[in-house]
């Protein structure tokens, strides 16, 4: 295999002609057609990306690949807008919307030449951190189905019972991170909010990136907080993600949030060296209910990059533990606003009722979203009134900039790259997920995520190691504005150490003929 | 009974003259097919995001520059949440925190007594201007019980300029507006034409007892020229006087005048009691205006807006226009208001004095007495006037020759006016006007007229 500029291996296997693009695709195609009891995918784009192979095809015939991703099977969550494809947003809201438009990241990887094999499932409109509450049913963790898994839980019955215990993929991008996970797709796109890409690569055991707020578009991905959300990256291992990186990053025009410096996309050293860094371990991170388990993860890791010669030390971000309500302000006031829009009249579902436009707007909104979606409208809209705006709204924008410059302090110390825990435990079976409702998990499982967001930092979940059940866990790296370079370079170091586990299921051992192999190496190359 | 003290203040929405819209590339464009000027962030699809139009801003700065105000170098955008149908997102992006432009002023002039002669100058605070978007169009059709959209404004700029309540009654209100409208004329940054929607006045009218605070105000909407604003105003000036007079109470609601009643009515509350909450527009970082001082070495001139730049190149205001005309011609300056109010009418008289001999002084005369009457009473504008400056020129060189005496060339302006081709040279002919310049030709028709009344020449000379 050429090592060098081609990161993802399949693309080796592309050029060399190992395998055709349409091969490619066909097999990712038919691997979704037998995980589809993951419920990963809502719609998956078979005609569409068997053409957009074939087109690959050709150009590989003729030796002018568009770049490494050309012919590269890769998935998109379902609130990017996707040009002839529904876009549901997992909602009643958006079913049957056919968007008329890509986003810019899709556009981005299309014109690279990657084939999009389908859109993703996820909470809906991306409220939720377990990829539960979509109308679409809940997404199913492959590692439930994992030998990994299965030898370790203990059996619930002798046959291959596929609605026993299974484990959520987590959220909001769990489709995402399960379609990865599962080898149907080599790189999916997610967003990340309060943790949405991450969380779930940590219960699925993939690599997944939230990018610095402003370096890519956020045109055309349907807003949950638009001060706050980024499009997440979903890759089996941290190159890979470096390389999507590479094709996504840039200033957008449609996108007046997105900074005016030119990108300049980077290749991560063969052997990251991290001898002369300084990691930090944020106290405030060993948070109520995280398992000992994970703890135990995190000192390890820790001991790691010390033994390597890097500098470890312990720091404090002292606004940590106000994150969660603060987030929970700013969130739901800018839900209330960016949810104002979805009143039936141009685009999507519309009530039958006709009495009069308030009416049909008032049961239009009742019918196309979710308990979780209107319990946050109504708190948002209570934030913003006149009477509240100064206590609520602008308090918490006041607790934001003292989150901020918790990093700030720290990095501005010395500090290179902080380590930390993604989740609290690993991922919940299903049925004692949702005992709790929505919106004490996602206070729950943001914790240890969503400061960044809220100081607009990198971070990225990388698979640590298989918990005692057998699940995957991961540990997140939080690293300055701007420098993905050297967050992923620490990443891949530490992904290179730990050396986790591919995942162990039926039914891509069924499909693999030796493309997945490529893969295999890929995770460790 | 104590006297009133009518308080009169104004909200104006003038459109802005653009070829696209605040934040999207769509086009601006007056009685388009219905929806067809919409862009996907127009219709509020969602994933789209706003791109301002640096169009909007610099005719923004203009406005506030030619309105004496300070320009905020940093000024920010809001969303301004309430649903209706002409609203696509549920909110409108405005500045509500920090608009643009604050703290101007604006020269008018009001004639006393109705006396063109006697006019006197007054001063309207302008509190601030800001940028904001303008909605769509909505149609009820009460026969079939639904409501038509038309999204084709939906995001249009507007600027909305606000007077302080430092006016007293409709006459004032209306030269106010039609100072800002010359203004905005005059630099471009909006058409102002009140009839095709570009130019939007609500009137914000109370009274109270001198030396009482400000009594409770009313906003009159609907109002659709700058006649009925007049009359709007000084009829809800009249009604407050009376309700209060008669012991009533004024409510703190919106109205809309009615042309044909010519009165003010309750609105159907529409929006009644708001709660808007404001939240700032997280799409939209704040605006960044330059001057020379503050702009950077190394920045892209195509990128920023530079307030000097904008500065010097300012054309002549009204104000400074009507000035030069007074000091040029040695006309009146209530003179030069008509000859600026009225659309060409500075033109046609500056293309008359340039082709004539008579003196601009004599020549005002017969443009604001005969040229403009007569238009008037046709309801005609100067650019549909039959007679044109060329042929108007001809006729007053007739005059200042003294060919013609001034009231057979007024008799030659009313055939004129006809518009069937003829010049004043073939009128006069045709009608025998010619002043006769000739002694003898005169004596003689003297003498033909004594003549031929030999009885009354007896009487007169025997008396």
């Amino acid at each position: 295999a050429v090592k060098g500029t081609l990161r993802f291996q399949v693309s080796a296997a592309l050029r060399e002609g190992q395998i055709t693009p349409t091969e490619l695709c066909q097999r990712c195609l038919s691997l979704i057609k037998s995980t589809k009891f993951l419920n990963a995918y809502i719609t998956v784009t078979e005609e569409t990306a068997l053409k957009q192979a074939e087109e690959s095809e050709k150009r590989f015939r003729r030796g002018q690949p568009l770049g490494v991703l050309d012919g590269i099977p890769v998935a998109v969550k379902d609130n990017f807008n996707t040009a002839g494809i529904e876009t549901t947003c997992a909602s009643n809201r958006l079913k049957g919307y056919i968007s008329p438009y890509n986003a810019t990241v899709v556009q981005k990887l299309l014109d690279q030449g990657a084939v999009l094999v389908g859109k993703t499932n996820l909470d809906e409109f991306a409220m939720g951190s377990g990829s539960t509450d979509g109308v679409f049913g809940p997404v199913r963790n492959p590692w439930s189905y994992s030998r990994q898994y299965k030898e370790k839980s203990a059996p619930k019955s002798h046959s291959e019972d596929k609605e026993s215990e299974w484990v959520i993929a987590g959220g909001s991008s769990g489709g995402s991170a399960a379609a990865v996970s599962s080898f149907t797709c080599f790189a999916a796109l997610g967003s990340d909010t309060g943790g949405s890409t991450r969380n779930p690569a940590a219960h699925c055991g993939v690599v997944g990136l939230k990018p610095t707020y402003g370096l890519i578009s956020r045109h055309g991905l349907i807003p949950l907080v638009n001060s706050m959300d980024v499009p997440g990256i979903l890759t089996r291992c941290v190159d890979d993600a470096a390389l999507v990186l590479g094709s996504l990053a840039g200033h957008d025009p449609k996108d007046s949030t997105t900074i005016q410096d030119k990108f300049k996309p980077f290749e991560l050293p063969n052997l990251p060296d991290v001898s002369k860094l300084s990691i930090g371990i944020p106290k405030e991170y060993h948070a109520p209910g995280l398992s000992s388990e994970i703890l135990a993860l995190w000192s390890k890791a820790a001991d790691l990059f010390k033994s390597a010669g890097a500098k470890v030390t312990e720091v404090s971000l002292p606004h940590t533990r106000y994150s969660i309500v603060c987030y929970h302000v700013l969130c739901t006031a800018e839900v209330a606003s960016n949810m104002a829009r979805f009143d039936g009249l141009e685009y999507g579902h519309r009530s039958d009722m006709n009495k009069s436009t308030e009416s049909m707007y008032a049961a239009t909104r009742r019918e196309g979203f979710n308990a979780v979606v209107r319990g946050r409208i109504l708190s948002g809209n209570y934030f913003l009134l006149k009477q509240n705006y100064e206590n609520y709204f602008v308090k918490a924008q006041k607790v934001r900039r003292l989150i901020a410059q918790d990093f700030g302090k720290v990095f501005g110390s010395g500090v290179d790259v902080l380590l930390t825990p993604t989740t609290l435990s690993q991922a919940a079976p299903y049925t004692e997920f949702i005992k709790e409702d929505n919106r004490t998990r996602s206070a729950q499982d943001d914790i240890l995520t969503q400061a960044a967001n809220m100081a607009g930092l990198p971070a990225i979940n990388v698979p640590a190691a298989l918990s005692e059940r057998g699940l995957p866990v991961g540990l997140q790296f939080i690293g300055r504005s701007f420098q993905e370079k050297q967050l992923l370079t620490v990443a891949k170091w530490f992904e290179k150490e730990v050396k986790f586990p591919m995942i162990q299921l039926e039914e891509v051992k069924r499909h693999d003929h030796g493309v997945f192999q490529h893969q295999k190496s890929a995770s460790f190359s | 009974l104590a006297p009133w003290v009518p308080v009169v203040g104004l909200e104006i929405h003038a459109q802005i003259s653009s070829n696209s819209k605040l934040f999207s590339g769509s086009e601006v464009q007056f009685a388009a097919p219905p929806n067809s000027l919409v862009s996907f962030f127009d219709a509020s699809l969602p994933g789209t995001l706003p791109v301002l139009n640096r169009r909007c801003v610099e005719a923004a700065v203009m406005t506030g520059l030619a309105l004496n105000c300070s320009i905020n170098k940093k000024s920010l955008f809001d969303r301004k949440h309430y649903f209706y149908a002409d609203l696509p997102a549920g909110y409108q992006i405005t500045q509500q925190r920090v608009p643009i432009a604050v703290n101007g002023s604006l020269l008018y002039s009001v004639c006393i007594d109705n006396k063109m002669s006697q006019m006197v100058t007054k001063t309207v605070r302008i509190k601030q201007i800001q940028l904001e978007q303008d909605s769509g169009k909505s149609l009820h059709d009460d026969t079939r019980s639904q409501t038509l959209v038309d999204l084709n404004r939906a995001g249009v700029g507007l600027m909305e300029v606000v007077m302080e309540p430092d006016m007293c009654c409709g006459e004032e209100a209306a030269a106010a507006v039609r100072e800002l409208q010359l203004i905005l004329q005059t630099l471009g940054s909006s058409q102002a034409v009140m009839a095709e929607g570009q130019l939007r006045v609500d009137a914000n009218v109370s009274v109270h007892h001198p030396g009482e605070p400000y009594g409770v105000r009313t906003e009159v909407k609907n109002i659709n020229s700058l006649r009925f604003l007049a009359k709007a105003v000084d009829y809800e000036i009249q009604r407050q006087i009376e309700e209060l007079e008669s012991g009533g109470t004024i409510l703190n609601e919106t109205r809309a005048f009615d042309s044909k009643l010519g009165c003010t009515v309750p609105m159907r509350d529409k929006e009644g009691k708001q709660d808007y909450r404001f939240m700032p527009e997280p799409n939209l970082p704040p605006l960044i205006l330059y001057d020379t001082k503050s702009l950077p070495a190394n920045m892209n001139h195509q990128q920023v807006v530079n307030i000097d730049w904008i500065h010097e190149r300012l054309p002549d205001l009204p104000s400074v226009k009507r000035a030069k005309l007074v000091e040029q011609y040695g006309i009146l300056p209530e003179h030069s208001f008509t000859l600026l109010n009225e659309d060409g009418l500075t033109e046609f008289f500056e293309n008359v004095v340039n082709q004539t001999q008579m003196k601009p002084k004599k020549v005002i005369g017969w443009i604001l007495k005969d040229l403009l009457s007569y238009l008037k009473q046709h309801s005609l504008t100067v650019k549909e006037s039959p007679v044109s400056s060329f042929v108007l020129a001809d006729l007053l060189n007739l005059l200042e020759k003294k060919e013609i005496s001034s009231t057979a060339a007024k008799q030659v302006f009313a055939e004129l006016w006809k518009g069937e081709g003829k010049t004043p040279l073939d009128i006069v002919k045709e009608k025998k006007l010619e002043l006769i310049q000739d002694q003898k030709e005169l004596e003689e028709i003297c003498q033909a007229v004594i003549h031929g009344h030999e009885n009354e020449v007896i009487m007169v000379v025997l008396r």
